[in-house]
Order: C-alpha cells, then sequence, then structure tokens
C-alpha cells in the first residue's frame, strides 16, 4: 500500500540529531507482511537470491572522516520528554548507539509556529521511523489568484490544483520548520524506550 | 524495507521493496551503509557544524594541498555547474564563505544510490529532503510515484509524476520560509517563484539544475527547457505553474 509520505526538514544550528535504528537482524518486530515484488519475471529483479550479496561493499566515500560535534538538544517547552539523544554524526564507520523505538503510530503536539500550527505523526514499524505525517500545517494561499498572461508564452501554464493522492514519497522545497522537528521529536521521543 | 532518519537537518528515506527475510537483512544493512554515507557527508560539508572540513577551509584554518578528495571533487563540480548555469549556480555566499549545499545533497543522494546499486538492489528509492533518486519499481511492482508538494498548503501535493528509473529535485522557498537571493544580485531576495522542480534520469543533474534554476527566478523554466534530458515544472507565488514541453511524460495519467 502507497503511502503518503511526506518529508520536511529543519536546517537549524542547534537543532540537529539522528535517531539511528538498530541494524538488527530480528524481523519479529514487523507488523504488516511486505508485499512480495509483482515483476518477479524481470531482469532487475532483487528478489532473486543470486543476486543478494552479503559482502561488505567497499565505500571509497569516506577516506578521511572529520572529526563529529555532539549537537546541542533543542530546547522545547512542548516537549514532555526530552528527546532520545544521539550523536547526530560519527565519523564512519563506527557504529552508533541507537534509539530503540517501540512499534506504532505517535502523535506530536501542536506545535506553535509563528504563522500557526504544525503537527506531525510518526510512524514506527519493526523497531524504525518508517513514514512522517503531517497532520496540521499552516496554510499560506492567499485567498484569490489571478490568472495572469504567462511571462514565457512558449511554454504551457496553469493554475496549480490542490490535490491529496497516494503517491510513494513527496518532493518539496526543504522546510525550515523548527516547529515541525519539535513535533516529530515529541513523536519519537514517545516511541523510544 | 523502509526507514527514514534524520540527517543532515532533513528526513532521509530509504525504501528498498523486499521480498523475503533474507532480502530484507541485505536491504537493512545496505540501507544502514547508505545512511552512514550521509552522516560522512554531512560531517565533511555542513557549515552548520563546527569541526566539518567545510567549516574549516571557511576559517582559513585548511589549506587547500591538505583537502580530502571529496572535497576537491565538490569543489571542482561547483566551478563545474557554475559554468554550466552562467554563474547562476555560485556556492559563494552573501557573507563571502563557501555553501555547498545545492550540489552536494543531489550528489550524495547519488553516491547512495551506487552504494545500493552495488550491493544487487534494482529496486529503491532515495529521499533526502524531497530530492529523490527511483530505481525499478515499488513493492506493488510498479514504477515510483512522487508528488510534487503545494508550496501553500505543505500537507497536500499539486501534481503526481511517475519516476520509471528517473529523479526529482525540488528548489525553492515557502513565502514565509527561507530566504534564497541570486547569486548575481546577492543582496535580492527571489521572490517571484516559490518552487521550481526538476526532472530527469539522474538525481545530481536534477539537484544542481534546480539550484540554478530557482535563483534565475521566472526566466528558470528556460533554462530547464534549453537542458536535453531535464523537465521542470515552476511554480509562481500566485499558484500559477509553468512547465517545460516535455514535462507532460512524467505526469501520472
Amino acid at each position: 500500500m502507497n503511502k503518503f509520505l511526506l518529508s520536511a526538514g529543519v536546517v537549524a544550528a542547534f537543532a540537529l540529531y539522528a535517531f539511528i535504528g538498530q541494524a538488527h537482524t530480528d524481523v519479529s518486530g514487523i507488523q504488516t507482511p511486505i508485499a512480495t515484488n509483482a515483476n518477479s519475471g524481470t531482469s532487475n529483479n532483487p528478489n532473486a537470491s543470486h543476486t543478494v550479496s552479503n559482502a561488505p561493499v567497499d565505500i571509497v566515500y569516506n577516506k578521511t572522516p572529520t572529526k563529529a560535534t555532539t549537537p546541542i538538544p533543542a530546547k522545547s517547552r512542548y516537549q514532555k520528554t526530552p528527546p532520545a539523544q544521539t550523536p547526530a554524526s560519527t565519523p564512519a564507520p563506527a557504529p552508533v548507539a541507537a534509539a530503540k523505538f517501540k512499534d506504532g503510530t505517535y502523535t506530536g503536539p501542536a506545535s506553535d509556529a509563528y504563522f500557526g500550527t504544525v503537527q506531525v505523526q510518526a510512524v514506527v514499524s519493526g523497531g524504525k521511523l518508517s513514514d512522517v505525517n503531517i497532520l496540521q500545517y499552516p496554510s499560506d494561499r492567499g485567498t484569490s489568484r489571478e490568472i495572469s498572461a504567462s511571462s514565457l508564452p512558449t511554454l504551457k501554464s496553469e493554475a496549480i490544483q490542490s490535490q491529496s493522492a497516494n503517491v510513494d514519497a513527496v518532493s518539496g522545497a526543504t522546510q525550515t520548520s523548527q516547529a515541525f522537528i519539535q513535533s516529530l521529536g515529541s513523536a519519537l521521543a514517545m516511541a523510544a524506550n | 524495507m523502509k526507514e527514514t532518519r534524520i540527517i543532515m537537518g532533513m528526513p532521509i528515506t530509504m525504501n528498498i521493496p523486499a521480498g523475503d527475510r533474507p532480502l530484507r537483512q541485505a536491504a537493512v544493512k545496505i540501507a544502514e551503509k547508505a545512511f552512514d554515507h550521509f552522516v560522512s557527508v554531512d560531517n565533511r560539508f555542513s557549515t552548520y557544524k563546527y569541526d566539518s572540513e567545510m567549516s574549516r577551509i571557511n576559517r582559513g584554518e585548511h589549506a587547500e594541498d591538505e583537502w580530502s578528495d571529496e572535497m576537491k571533487e565538490i569543489i571542482k563540480l561547483c566551478e563545474n555547474t557554475k559554468k554550466d548555469t552562467d554563474g547562476y549556480f555560485d556556492i559563494v555566499d552573501r557573507q563571502g564563505k563557501l555553501d555547498p549545499s545545492g550540489i552536494v545533497k543531489g550528489w550524495a543522494i547519488r553516491n547512495a544510490a551506487d552504494i545500493i546499486r552495488s550491493a544487487g538492489f534494482g529496486n529503491f528509492l532515495v529521499d533526502a529532503g524531497g530530492d529523490i533518486q527511483a530505481v525499478g519499481k515499488n513493492e506493488d511492482g510498479r514504477p515510483w510515484t512522487v508528488g510534487i508538494r503545494d508550496p501553500f498548503k505543505q500537507d497536500e501535493i499539486v501534481k503526481k509524476v511517475v519516476l520509471d528509473n528517473a529523479a526529482i529535485a525540488t528548489s525553492g522557498t515557502y513565502i514565509r520560509g527561507q530566504h534564497i537571493y541570486d547569486p548575481k544580485d546577492k543582496t535580492a531576495d527571489i521572490t517571484d517563484i516559490v518552487s521550481l522542480t526538476v526532472v530527469g534520469d539522474d538525481i545530481y543533474e536534477a539537484d544542481r539544475f534546480a539550484t540554478a534554476a530557482f535563483a534565475m527566478g521566472k526566466a528558470g523554466i528556460d533554462l530547464i527547457e534549453r537542458l536535453p534530458g531535464l523537465e521542470g515544472y515552476m511554480i509562481d507565488r500566485e499558484g500559477i505553474a509553468t512547465m517545460t514541453t516535455g514535462f507532460y511524460n512524467y505526469e501520472a495519467p
């Protein structure tokens, strides 16, 4: 089932943290069966076990790791418990102690952005964050729009049409909403043990 | 498997359909390596990290002959892109410091896709803050579908595209959001457009040209129209979208 995945981000010097799920092989936490790829006859099929290699992948990119800094946790009056802090980044390939999340759906508090209310829902499956849903987000739409003559007459223009649809992912400009990360952080704090 | 982590200040998602348990385990392992790459990129290039190689260069603490191979590669790619875009892509920011984030994200996604592909996976999607490389099919056996976010109503989309082994990158600013300036006049904010989406085969190309085209304002869609292999969908502050002549090829039926 496709999910409507909404992505957003914050670039904030003091609110940078990462939640890294355990790279565990125990799949008992997975609650829904994963659909088998229907096109089993295609040549690009990873399901054919002979194409899967357990050999370590040679990562040529991390030749000179730099020293990581520990992020300063963001303060938020909306959080009941402080978010599980793990170092945002460590020099690869050293493993990082992971926060453990309990499966379920966690709704963060409605967080106050100066332009409205933001509320985020975190879905944890198999102990990892698998979906982020936006429940509330301030609407920035003007009440009227005029269709003006396009300044590029050779290219087609149209009024945009808002829709909700089943898609695998969403592409949009990276959001810099602190309220979004606060709400998400609170949701994940509920999921963390 | 599907997992999202917050790295580089944004949600980064690995979506690797896997039909059986050994495959799922392999997918989890390779996703871990792909996430690690983003962490490494963040450590090296983030201007928000005091100790990153980029920050040290910007403080004059790191001589060019000591730069890492990755840093040299990125700086070279940035210089090429600046030439390719007549100066509209420029990593020198308003304070005169280097900020390669407009190119690093697409580059890192491409590297992550290479990591996953090298492990033998032919079906996956890598999403870093809404810039996406899609490969093969989703878990329903169909090409990946991606929505273009409504810049005015961020819990909705305005367009649905099908990415059949293709990539999408969106540059933009929400009206009350971040400011993006014109590199040719660094005091001026771009305000006439709010979102510019580029689709094509490769995320690195889509990303760097989305960044440059956005800096051109309403003329940005012309840049994408002129570039072979890339299509674009630009939204102005009035909610009017302009698209390149081949964009319809990506629209979901």
